[in-house]
């Protein structure tokens, strides 16, 4: 169809539009005052429990929390 | 996950859009006759599943003449912040530049920048942050808001963003490779955008 001219500098660095639009929201929420800030942290922690499976069982499962990044 | 309904009932789903499209048709119960058929012969207890469309309204008809209010529907992963609100305009940050919508806009759809969206309500505006996100404005006078990330401007910090402003600029000019240049650009636009917004 129409040639890829003029694709955004993120694209252009390989970035996709997803990360981009993850870091953009990163940065608005460090900069919001205090009782907002903490809010916001706290509403997009990530925690997940990965079990690494060996010969067909799990072994005990380890907990990540993450904050969010990209 | 959509797709694999669309798998299963691939009729249903374009005979109720097909329908959707003419008026006073109640959004519930378009089910395809050859399905509840087949659904009632193995499964004659149970109701039959709901699809995805019968939970949503359909998407009200393109008046002929223009609206008196533009509907917005503004919406954020965590929130619903405005659901269907009449307003008189909204003024969007689109990657284009500030976009006024008012009602009898032709339909767009519109990427959005970090800036600041005011929604326009009788002598009243309220504005907020947005991160990033999308604006799809239909042709019946919606317009569907979609960010990523919004807030009131009165809770964003001045001191944080001339601070990150400053370590930004200072990132940019320490890059080496593309990817850190494009973050520390980023930055910078997200941070400007955030000054001019607190300031302007």
């Amino acid at each position: 169809m129409t040639s890829n001219a003029a694709v955004p500098f993120w694209r252009a660095a390989g970035m996709t539009y997803i990360t981009y639009s993850n870091i953009c929201a990163n940065l608005v929420r460090n900069c919001l005052k205090e009782p907002y800030k903490t809010e916001a942290l706290s509403r997009e922690k990530v925690h997940f429990s990965i079990s690494k499976w060996t010969d067909g069982t799990p072994e005990k499962p380890t907990i990540r929390s993450d904050s969010p990044e990209e | 996950m959509l797709r694999r309904a669309l798998g299963l009932l691939p009729r249903p789903i374009a005979a109720a859009r097909a329908r959707s499209f003419s008026t006073d048709l109640p959004a519930a119960h378009t089910a395809d006759a050859t399905f509840m058929e087949a659904w009632n012969k193995v499964m004659p207890n149970m109701d039959p599943p709901k699809t995805p469309l019968s939970f949503m309204h359909p998407r009200p008809p393109t008046p002929s003449s223009i609206p008196p209010k533009l509907t917005v529907n503004f919406v954020l992963p965590y929130a619903s912040e405005l659901s269907t609100k009449e307003v008189d305009m909204v003024i969007v940050p689109a990657t284009t530049g500030q976009m006024g919508v008012l009602p009898g806009h032709v339909a767009t759809i519109a990427e959005l920048k970090p800036g600041v969206l005011s929604v326009h309500e009788g002598s009243e505006t309220t504005k907020y942050f947005v991160s990033s996100g999308f604006v799809f404005i239909h042709a019946n006078s919606f317009a569907d808001i979609i960010a990523v990330e919004a807030v009131p401007l009165d809770q964003i910090d001045a001191n944080l963003v001339q601070k990150g402003l400053a370590d930004f600029t200072q990132k940019l000019s320490s890059a080496t490779t593309e990817l850190e240049k494009a973050e520390a650009q980023i930055g910078i636009d997200v941070h400007s955008a955030l000054n001019s917004a607190l300031t302007g």
